[in-house]
C-alpha cells in the first residue's frame, strides 16, 4: 500500500474491501505483536463494502472506510478493552468511548485493539501482559510507547489510522520511533470518556497516522465536547478543521528553539539532533522565522511529571479491587486479603511501583514534600510555556533523547526509563497541544521525529508547521514515501 | 531522602497490594533512586507559587437535572466476577 492510499479511498481508485483485505491478510501473522485483538474479518469485510457503497452513493462520510486501529485502553463494545492488564485480560466496556463513537460515525471501521505498556505506564511497550511490540523498522527494537502497538500497526501498514492516549509522551514517542504521526491535543480538546484513566489531569486520547493529513482529519473528527467528560472544554475554535488548512503554509510565522532541549546540555543524540536540526530548516525555508527562547523548568518535568502522575494513578487504579470488574483471585477468605491477591495477581511489576510510589507521595507526611511540591512546580513549568508563547506562535523540539533502542535494554533500571520521557512530559504538565512529526531517518534507518509544541487551542498552527515539516523532511530520505 | 523497608510494606498494605518479601527489598531500592532524583525539586523555592491542579481553567459544569438513559443493572453487574440477583458478591466481611 502506498502513503496515498487515502486520497485513492476519497478518488474511488481502490475499494475500502481492497484495502481490508489486504489489512486483514497482513495482520494475520501480526509479527510486530502490534495488536491485543482483532475485529472477525467477515465483520470487517461487511463494513468495507458498507463503506464502497456508501462511497458509490455519493454519501461517503469524512473518514468513510478508514481502517482504524484503537489502542486496548480506550473502550469499545464488542471487543475486549485490556489495557495490556492481566487484571482486565477478559474485559468487555458495556459502552464504547466518545473519541471511537465519533470515528465510527466519520465513517471508520475499526480493525482491533493494539498494544501497550500496561495502563499506559511505561515508554517502550514492553509490559503487556501479552508481551512486548517489536518496531516495524526493526523487530529488534522497542517500538515506544506506550501507544506502541498503534505507532506499530500504521508502520506497519496494518491500519490507516489510529488511537492512542497521551499521558507524558504515549502518543509522541512512539510516533517518533515508528516513523508516523501522533498529536497530543490540548487537554480538554478530546473527550477522556472511555478512556482507562491513568493520571486524570495529564491524560489525553490523541490521533496518529501515517500522514499529518491522516492525523488532521482524524482530529477533526474526534475533537469536541462532550457532556461526559467534565474536563471536556466547552470552547468550540472557529475556523475550518485542521485538515482544511494544511496548504495554507508558514510565512510569517515565529518559532522558537528552545535551549533546554537543544542545547549542549540536553544531551541529544546526535543524529537525533540532526534530523530535528534538518525540520528547522524546512520551517526556514518556507518562511517561518526562527528564535531562541527559554525554558528554564524544563528540568525539572520528568521529577514532577512521576510525582503527580504515580499520585493519580495509585487513586485510579483503586477500582480494580477484583469485585465489580476484571480479575479474581481465589481463595481469599475474607474481603481484605481478596483485594490484596486479586490486585497482587492482576498487575504488572511497572503498575505496582507506580502504585507504591504514588500511594507514599500521598501519604501523611509526604503529601507537602513531594505532592504538592511537584503541583507547584508544575505551575512555574506552565508559566514558562506562557512567557514563550508571547514571543512565538510555536515550538520546535526533540521527542526523544535517542532513536528506539533494543528491547530489554532498559526493563531493569525503572529512573532511566523515566528520564525518555524528558521532552514529552511537560506539554502533558501545561495542558498544551504537542505533536512528533517524521523527520527522516538515523544512518541505521531508524525514524526520528520533531516535536512541534504551541498554546492551548494551537493544533491548526501545530498542522501546518507539521505538513511542511513532512513535506521537506520525507520524500527522499525514508524511502518509505 | 530514603524509604524504609517497613514504610514501603505499610503502602502497599494502604495500597491493599500484596507485595513478596524479596520483591519488597527491591522495591526500596528503586522507590530510593526515583525519590533521590525527585528531590531535585527542593532546589526551586515555591514558597509563594499556588499549586496546579488542572492544566487549564476549569469551571463547573453541571447539566439540567433530567433523567438520561444509562447502562442497565445487568449491563453494570454483568462484568463481575462473582455476582447475584443483580448485585456484586464477595467472601464474608463481619463475623457472625
Amino acid at each position: 500500500m502506498s502513503r496515498d492510499i487515502l486520497k485513492e479511498l476519497r478518488a474511488g481508485e481502490i475499494s475500502s474491501l481492497e484495502v481490508i483485505d489486504a489489512i486483514i491478510e497482513a495482520a494475520q501473522d501480526d509479527v510486530f505483536n502490534a495488536f491485543v485483538s482483532l475485529v472477525d474479518p467477515s465483520e470487517l469485510r461487511e463494513q468495507a463494502r458498507g463503506a464502497d457503497r456508501a462511497r458509490e452513493a455519493g454519501e461517503a462520510r469524512p473518514l468513510e472506510g478508514w481502517p482504524v486501529a484503537i489502542k486496548d485502553n480506550i473502550c469499545t463494545r464488542n471487543l475486549t478493552t485490556t489495557a495490556g492488564s492481566k487484571i482486565l485480560e477478559d474485559f468487555e466496556s458495556p459502552y464504547e468511548a466518545t473519541a471511537v463513537q465519533r470515528l465510527r460515525d466519520a465513517g471508520a471501521i475499526v480493525v482491533g485493539k493494539t498494544n501497550l505498556d500496561e495502563f499506559g505506564m511505561g515508554s517502550s511497550s514492553e509490559t503487556s501482559h501479552i508481551g512486548p511490540v517489536r518496531n516495524p523498522a526493526d523487530p529488534d527494537r522497542v517500538a515506544g510507547g506506550s501507544s506502541g502497538g498503534s505507532a506499530a500497526a500504521l508502520a506497519a501498514e496494518l491500519a490507516l489510522g489510529a488511537l492512542g492516549s497521551d499521558t507524558g509522551g504515549s502518543v509522541r514517542q512512539p510516533a517518533s520511533h515508528c516513523g508516523v504521526v501522533g498529536l497530543k491535543p490540548t487537554y480538554g480538546r478530546v473527550s477522556r470518556n472511555g478512556l482507562i484513566a491513568y493520571a486524570s489531569s495529564l491524560d489525553q486520547i490523541g490521533p496518529m497516522a501515517s500522514t499529518v493529513e491522516g492525523c488532521a482529519r482524524l482530529f477533526d473528527a474526534i475533537a469536541g465536547h462532550d457532556d461526559r467528560d467534565a474536563t471536556s472544554l466547552a470552547v468550540e475554535p472557529a475556523g475550518p478543521g485542521c485538515a482544511d488548512v494544511l496548504s495554507e503554509g508558514v510565512d510569517g510565522m515565529t518559532v522558537g528553539l528552545p535551549e533546554e532541549y537543544l542545547g549542549e546540555a540536553s544531551r541529544l543524540d546526535p543524529q537525533v539532533r540532526s534530523r530535528v536540526e534538518a525540520a528547522i530548516e524546512a520551517l526556514e525555508e518556507a518562511g517561518a522565522e526562527t528564535t531562541s527562547v527559554s525554558l528554564p523548568h524544563t528540568e525539572y518535568a520528568v521529577a514532577t511529571y512521576y510525582l503527580i502522575a504515580t499520585a493519580e494513578a495509585s487513586s485510579n487504579l483503586a477500582r480494580y479491587d477484583g469485585v465489580r470488574f476484571g480479575r479474581r483471585a481465589e481463595d481469599a477468605d475474607d474481603l481484605a486479603e481478596l483485594y490484596k491477591k486479586s490486585r497482587a495477581e492482576g498487575f504488572g511489576d511497572e503498575v505496582k511501583r507506580r502504585i507504591i510510589l504514588g500511594t507514599y507521595v500521598l501519604s501523611a507526611g509526604y503529601y507537602e514534600a513531594y505532592y504538592e511540591k511537584a503541583q507547584k512546580v508544575r505551575t512555574l513549568i506552565r508559566r514558562d510555556f506562557e512567557s514563550a508563547f508571547e514571543e512565538v506562535d510555536a515550538l520546535v523540539a526533540p521527542v526523544a533523547p535517542t532513536p528506539a533502542w533494543t528491547l530489554g535494554e532498559k526493563r531493569d533500571d525503572p529512573l532511566e526509563m523515566y528520564l525518555e520521557d524528558i521532552f514529552t512530559t511537560s506539554a502533558n504538565l501545561a495542558g498544551i497541544p504537542a505533536m512528533s512529526v517524521p523527520s527522516g531517518t538515523t544512518d541505521q534507518g531508524l525514524p526520528v521525529g520533531t516535536q512541534l509544541l504551541g498554546p492551548a487551542l494551537s493544533e491548526p498552527v501545530l498542522f501546518r508547521l507539521a505538513q511542511k515539516i513532512f513535506e521537506q523532511c520525507n520524500d527522499e530520505a525514508s524511502g518509505r514515501g | 531522602m530514603s524509604i524504609a523497608k517497613t514504610e514501603v510494606e505499610k503502602v502497599a498494605r494502604l495500597a491493599r497490594l500484596e507485595v513478596e518479601e524479596k520483591r519488597a527489598e527491591k522495591l526500596v531500592d528503586e522507590l530510593d533512586s526515583v525519590l533521590e532524583y525527585v528531590g531535585k525539586l527542593d532546589e526551586l523555592d515555591t514558597d509563594d507559587v499556588e499549586p496546579t491542579t488542572h492544566p487549564v481553567a476549569a469551571e463547573h459544569t453541571g447539566r439540567d437535572d433530567e433523567v438520561n438513559e444509562g447502562l442497565t443493572v445487568e449491563q453494570v453487574v454483568g462484568h463481575a466476577p462473582d455476582q447475584q440477583d443483580g448485585q456484586f458478591r464477595v467472601p464474608k466481611v463481619v463475623d457472625e
